[in-house]
């Protein structure tokens, strides 16, 4: 049950760092954009399994 | 127009890759970091945890088992645990068991020593606690590095958490990150989480090799109660009662005694005595890097125990231990351990001359404080491979 949890608890942090992504590009306010990047820090640690 | 904010997210983008370059690499060095350790003339042989209990293989807690003892012990003679490490963000514990690796010789029985008991725990530091990744420890040859750790295992290795942990076997509820808490987790059980079969290892350790005696070793804040004291399984009341008196006139400081409470589940000194034929001690020096009204978190406050807002806390009364502008140096924090380890063993033998516990050339409170916990540790530069191990 756990393996499965934390399968889909990494498919989340990929959805959302991939959201993140996503908006740093369509964005055209450049605080927004610092936004996205210090909010997406986490996530790709997370993902990469590095905190 | 176009090429402005395309330049814009280019430099934004190139500026984050460097956070996360520096800041992955800085954690992917901290959880990787390996602690050398030289193990003295009294080393019999390193196990691994999965040798008594195979369902750790391969897991990061598979830690050392490092058996200290003569190549032709008596059967007859006592054998004694030491964990260090349950905890890794209290570092005198970690300390004093490397300085009984590597220098301590038993004369009667046998003493097993886990530097690491919860390694999980030391590849991580405290989420918002503004931990040091590591620390060093000045020595006659360099400096030696060290993990800083956590209190908990890393969810790298454990996850999720439960809404509420329930311990085994008695069910209490406990808060939900002590279900990585080694020290709620005894005795732990073969199917449980990796913090769980752990401790269920350890059980095992402590039932196959016949261990009479364990000694967790731990720090504490002073806004604690439980604080420079003995936890004590009322199987060993009379052994820690003795121990506490003669620390206080032999060794130069004062260390009291509680008693292990029968309804708090789930600790060392609880759960080892009610699951095994051991009695379980627990130790506890004064930490003041691990209280919550401390001032910078850095390498300094972990090592001196210096800090100006525990001490004002200090003045409004708030603590269960003394602080002033000395602080609680590390080399006080571990010289303590290693003197009440000294004269528990002591009071041990005296109690049970059948299964003594005789330890020798381990450095005692007064001679860690006058030269330091580095002089105690040895070159790893210097030392055959046979003799190496890594933490």
């Amino acid at each position: 049950m756990a393996v499965f949890i934390t399968f889909l608890y990494y498919l989340m942090v990929a959805f959302f760092a991939a959201c993140f992504i996503s908006n740093f590009r369509r964005s055209r306010n450049w605080q927004t954009e610092v936004l996205y990047l210090i909010a997406l820090l986490p996530f790709l640690l997370r993902l990469f399994r590095l905190k | 127009m176009k090429n402005l904010l395309l330049l814009r997210k280019t430099i934004l983008a190139a500026a984050f890759l460097t956070v996360f370059l520096f800041s992955g690499l800085s954690f992917y060095h901290s959880r990787h970091l390996k602690e050398p350790v030289v193990v003295g003339d009294g080393l019999l042989e390193v196990k691994k945890l999965s040798h008594y209990f195979p369902g750790l293989k391969g897991s990061i807690n598979d830690a050392n088992v490092y058996v200290l003892g003569k190549e032709k012990a008596s059967e007859g003679e006592g054998a004694a645990l030491v964990l260090g490490g349950s905890h890794p963000e209290e570092p005198a514990g970690r300390l004093a068991s490397w300085l009984l690796v590597e220098n301590a010789r038993l004369e009667k029985g046998r003493l097993f020593v886990i530097l690491t008991a919860n390694p999980s725990a030391s590849t991580s530091t405290r989420p918002g606690g503004a931990y040091p990744p590591d620390y060093e420890i000045p020595t006659p040859w360099g400096r030696q590095k060290f993990r800083q750790g956590d209190r908990w295992s890393n969810p790298l290795d454990q996850w999720p958490d439960p809404e509420v942990y329930i311990h085994y076997p008695s069910r209490q509820q406990l808060a939900y990150m002590d279900i990585r808490n080694q020290n709620r987790t005894w005795p732990g059980r073969p199917g449980g989480t990796m913090t769980e079969k752990t401790c269920y290892a350890m059980t095992q350790l402590i039932i196959k090799e016949k261990i009479d005696l364990v000694v967790d070793l731990h720090e504490a804040e002073l806004q604690y109660p439980v604080i420079s004291t003995i936890v004590a399984h009322q199987k060993g009341e009379d052994l820690a009662a003795l121990a506490s008196m003669m620390i206080s006139s032999e060794e130069g400081f004062n260390i009291g005694v509680e008693y292990s409470p029968v309804a708090l589940r789930g600790l060392s000194h609880r759960e080892i005595g009610d699951h095994t034929p051991a009695v379980p001690l627990l130790l506890e020096t004064p930490e003041p890097f691990l209280d919550a009204t401390r001032g910078k978190t850095d390498r300094s406050l972990l090592l001196t125990g210096k800090d100006e807002f525990v001490m004002k806390a200090g003045r409004h009364g708030l603590l269960f231990e003394k602080l002033d502008e000395n602080g609680w140096p590390i080399d006080v924090r571990v010289g303590r351990h290693l003197s009440s380890i000294i004269q528990i063993f002591k009071v041990w033998t005296e109690l049970h001359p059948d299964r003594p516990i005789q330890v020798e050339n381990l450095p005692r409170y007064a001679e860690v404080i006058s030269r330091g916990t580095g002089y105690y540790l040895k070159n790893p530069a210097l030392t055959p491979s046979g003799r190496l191990f890594y933490e």
